[in-house]
């Protein structure tokens, strides 16, 4: 077990309780990295983060340099949209970050709309986080008295408003479009892409640009040490530091900024800087890599790296850092009737698949576990699956507007193709699998599959 | 019940001024009303059509999609327990049915003397400190049954109300742009280009 002793990037200051006050940010090197971005031009600005290779951190992981090239030439205004709506079950980083520094978000969010042209920025916060809003409207109301934040910062030409605004519960609103819904004041049901790729048609029908909390607050870095020094850490498609919340049956749950790409699923999990092994000296039988949305890995999945490119491989994702480990007394029936009921409540009810879909699959693992299921009913959930998102295969294959719908298929083909003894034991008798199953962590990789690639 | 007060009319007024089309405040100011009467009333979301320029029915339509927003009464303090995955795993399902003992009544329901309504709740991003809780949006981590027992009897005695304020008071700090500072909202009408990006040739 190697664990990496890079600096830390955005958690630098966690260990300041202060930190979220403009006196101790501006102390500890806070607002250098806008200084030194208005000296550049935004294409350099722009050419730095691409050089860094910053992915986006909030469940996607496309690259934050490309996304912004993606605003047609000649239309304006722009916006930026920051998602702090951070929901997905396991996710827990976002929500320090404004808390604990929020003048780093806002100095990432003025960077981005310098590097850019956006006129106007907007925060969404989730409803739910009563001290973040109150962190970020402080630091806020300080950065404009100051002048790095509303017209003509640092007596720059470069004049922007950030407009703190917030919601008011609702995980679809996670989604990029639904979040630009909810901002115009509607409900929060995702758009159809195309033709509503945000960064052509976003806020208001203009050009936005949808970046996570995490992804922004990793600019003021780069801006002040440089996109190399950042391209620096981690590995060759997953570059800098990257925040993993670590919960459930471990003996040190907690929130880690990790080098990238280079530290393994086993160090996080059993490392003793981090999650310090599984409690009890339990053992391990499954853990979720990536929030509830995603396909479920076990032991033999504990070497891969926390990259994206090889957890895709392996057919699931590294979604939002959220790994929620499971030890052998876990009821994974429950623990997946719990996922499915999560997905079945917040379906937005757009789809047909993903509305009727969620809430039949939650209805028949209610009776399982409740002793009222029939053996048939295993086989039932997946067909039930396989109409939401055929196959289960990995990538997925969606047949809905968002990603929402085949989210909660993935808990109940992990738990079934892993755990069918479980679900035998509640409905009281063997059961058939007659629907075909495709995602390389439910089923492993397939031989074909695997001679392919060597 | 109430429309707006005058001086939450001008708290309105200044959250309208920041966005490029109305309705864009419409949550922020769903909140303001709930904020003020403790629930949106059927009055209020008349009043915020009018401020708005929407009709009532739109200003219902995108209240109800929210779970923060109450269209009947709840308690003076909403109980929100985490039952998601990681709350589960330590124990989230017992300290839901150990506060359904405690408060006497269901998931969903609300005391009789109207001081507290319980709530099984979705992931409230705190997952390494399951298992937890929100009273009033405020975070409660890695909370024991006889903890959660201590609180609730604080709360029934009209204790901890400087740290927990009655519901529908989200954030106690409110933005304000100060007028000399602003950069003003982008209209979406307007196309212009930037000026710091017209000028980019002229840096070094």
């Amino acid at each position: 077990m190697t664990v990496s002793n890079a600096p830390a990037i955005i958690t630098a200051r966690f260990g300041d309780e202060a930190a979220y006050t403009l006196d101790r940010y501006e102390a500890t090197g806070g607002y250098e990295g806008l200084r030194t971005a208005l000296a550049k031009t935004p294409a350099q600005v722009v050419e730095e983060v691409k050089t860094a290779s910053l992915l986006g951190r909030g469940g996607a992981g496309f690259p934050a340099g490309v996304k912004w090239g993606f605003c047609p030439p000649g239309v304006f205004p722009r916006y930026l949209v920051v998602n702090g709506d951070e929901s997905e079950p396991g996710t827990y980083k976002d929500r320090l970050l404004m808390e604990r520094d929020p003048h780093q978000l806002i100095e990432g969010v003025l960077i981005a709309c310098y590097a850019v042209g956006c006129s106007q920025a907007f925060l969404y916060v989730r409803g739910e986080m009563a001290l973040a809003q109150e962190r970020i409207a402080q630091a806020l109301n300080d950065a404009y008295a100051k002048g790095y934040v509303g017209k003509n910062i640092l007596g720059s030409d470069f004049s922007v408003d950030i407009v703190l605004h917030w919601g008011a519960g609702a995980y679809i609103v996670g989604e990029e479009t639904a979040l630009i819904e909810s901002l115009e004041g509607n409900r929060g049901l995702p758009r159809l892409k195309p033709p509503f790729f945000p960064a052509a048609k976003g806020l208001y029908l203009q050009p936005t640009i949808v970046n996570n909390v995490e992804t922004l607050a990793n600019l003021p870095w780069i801006i002040t040490h440089g996109g190399a020094a950042f391209a620096a850490l981690g590995a060759e498609n997953s570059k800098g530091m990257r925040m993993f919340a670590v919960s459930g049956h471990v003996k040190k749950p907690g929130v880690y900024e990790v080098e990238f790409g280079v530290t393994t699923f086993r160090d996080l999990l059993y490392a003793p800087v981090y999650g310090g092994g599984i409690r009890g000296d339990h053992q391990l039988k499954a853990f979720i890599p990536g929030g509830a949305s995603a396909p479920w890995f076990y032991e033999e999945h504990l070497d891969l790296p926390l990259e994206a490119g090889a957890v895709s491989k392996a057919g699931s994702m590294l979604g939002s850092g959220a790994v929620v480990v499971m030890d052998e007394t876990t009821d994974m029936v429950r623990a997946c009737l719990r996922l499915v009921r999560f997905f079945a409540r917040e379906s937005c009810g757009k789809c047909t698949p993903c509305r009727e879909g969620t809430g039949w699959l939650e209805k028949i693992l209610e009776r399982i576990l409740h002793g009222e299921g029939r053996p048939e009913d295993v086989n039932l959930l997946l067909d039930v699956c396989d109409n939401i998102s055929v196959g289960m295969a990995w990538p997925p294959r969606q047949t809905t507007i968002c990603p929402l719908g085949q989210s909660a298929t993935t808990p109940v083909a992990s738990a079934i193709m892993r755990f069918k003894d479980e679900f035998e034991a509640y409905v009281g008798g063997p059961a058939e699998i007659t629907v075909k199953v495709l995602g390389p962590a439910f089923v492993g990789p397939r031989r074909e599959e695997a001679s392919a690639d060597a | 019940m109430a429309r707006l007060t005058p001086e939450n009319v001008t708290v309105a007024t200044e959250i309208l001024s920041r966005y490029p089309r109305p309705k864009s405040a419409l949550i922020p100011l769903l909140h303001l009303a709930q904020e003020q009467d403790g629930w949106v009333t059927d009055d209020a979301m008349e009043h915020l059509a009018e401020l708005v320029g929407v009709t009532p029915a739109e200003v219902v339509g995108t209240c109800s999609f929210y779970e923060m927003f109450k269209r009947e009464p709840v308690g003076r303090y909403l109980v929100n327990v985490c039952t998601n995955i990681s709350c589960q795993l330590l124990g989230g399902e017992e300290l839901l049915a150990h506060a359904e003992e405690v408060l006497g009544v269901k998931a969903g329901g609300t005391t009789p003397d109207g001081t507290f309504t319980l709530e099984d709740v979705e992931c409230i991003a705190a997952c390494t400190e399951a298992p937890c809780l929100q009273v009033n949006y405020r975070y409660f981590h890695k909370i024991t049954h006889d903890e959660l027992g201590t609180l609730v009897d604080d709360l029934r005695a009209g204790r901890r109300t400087e740290e927990i304020p009655p519901h529908g008071v989200v954030a106690r700090i409110r933005q304000h742009i100060p007028a000399d500072r602003a950069a003003g909202p982008a209209d979406p009408a307007v196309n212009v280009e930037p000026p710091w990006l017209a000028t980019e040739e002229k840096k070094p």
